[in-house]
């Protein structure tokens, strides 16, 4: 197949995001993936999609598509992570009050990508942004 | 359960959707969109407080084809039109998350087990 999807992530607008995550979706399932794959990335792509708008105003997703392996990277140009193994905490969340608010801020999105994947890489340089790699193998 | 049989359990109103056409086999209850996240079952369907667009998106995501909206909160038509999209019934109950959870579940409903 090799299929390249690329989305830029409106850091501004919290009622939009998802779009990205729900086009990769829409795609994964035209293309014929198996359910459980397409879920699985649907969840982790639009966790990852959450945390780009609400801490890092924004970013860009890339999808690479093959027959037998998905990965996305989700880049971002916001604050950093300071402690990538206390940011992978179940429950552990800098988030403020009025993102709590608008149903986020559990600590579970960044644990919540690991389960569903099948591969996770951090990088993360504080002041200049973090990169998220997932791999996924359709079974 | 059909949906149809959610809304007599729970006197809800069908914000959109064809409840008819709907079979849910479980249901989780949360106003935190990331513990949903954490929560997989087939055919489940998601009981919430929160009213959002986020809702919708996260219902899409996990493949959840029912959302109720529970306290009579109402959800307004950019978010019904989002899920009229995704192809997702909305409903709306007076009853607080835990009538509306125990209504659910002397139905018949269960929970499920997390992922
Ligand atoms: N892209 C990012 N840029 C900067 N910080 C991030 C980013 N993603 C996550 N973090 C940091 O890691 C913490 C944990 O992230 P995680 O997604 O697990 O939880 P959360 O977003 O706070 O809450 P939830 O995902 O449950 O809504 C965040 O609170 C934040 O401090
Ligand atoms: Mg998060």
């Amino acid at each position: 197949m090799g299929i390249t999807l690329k989305y830029n992530v409106d850091g501004e607008d919290f009622t939009r995001a998802g779009e990205a995550s729900g086009e990769i979706k829409k795609t994964l399932k035209k293309l014929g993936f198996p359910p459980e794959t397409v879920r699985n990335v649907a969840i982790a792509v639009y966790e990852g999609e959450i945390n780009m708008v609400i801490h890092a105003d924004g970013g860009e997703i890339t999808a690479d598509l093959s027959e037998d392996e998905i990965t996305v990277t989700l880049a971002d140009k916001g604050p950093g992570i300071p402690d990538i193994d206390m940011a992978m905490k179940e429950g552990y969340s800098t988030a403020p009050e009025n993102v709590r608010a608008l149903g986020f801020g559990a600590g579970m999105g960044l644990p919540n990508i690991k389960k569903y994947s099948d591969g996770m890489d951090i990088e993360s340089v504080v002041g200049q942004g973090t990169t998220i790699k997932l791999k996924f193998i359709p079974k | 359960m059909k949906v149809t049989e959610a809304v007599k359990l729970l006197e809800a109103d069908v914000l959109c959707g064809d409840a008819g056409d709907v079979e849910i086999c479980s249901a989780c209850g949360s106003d935190m969109m990331s513990d949903v996240l954490a929560f997989v079952k087939e055919q489940a369907c998601l009981l919430t407080g929160l009213v959002n667009p986020q809702v919708i998106r996260t219902a899409e995501m996990m493949d959840i084809k029912c959302v109720i909206f529970v306290r009579g909160k109402k959800p307004d038509e950019d978010i019904l039109s989002l899920a009229r999209a995704k192809d997702i019934v909305v409903l709306r109950t007076g009853m607080s998350m835990f009538s509306a959870c125990g209504a659910l579940y002397s139905g018949g409903l269960r929970g499920g087990k997390p992922a």
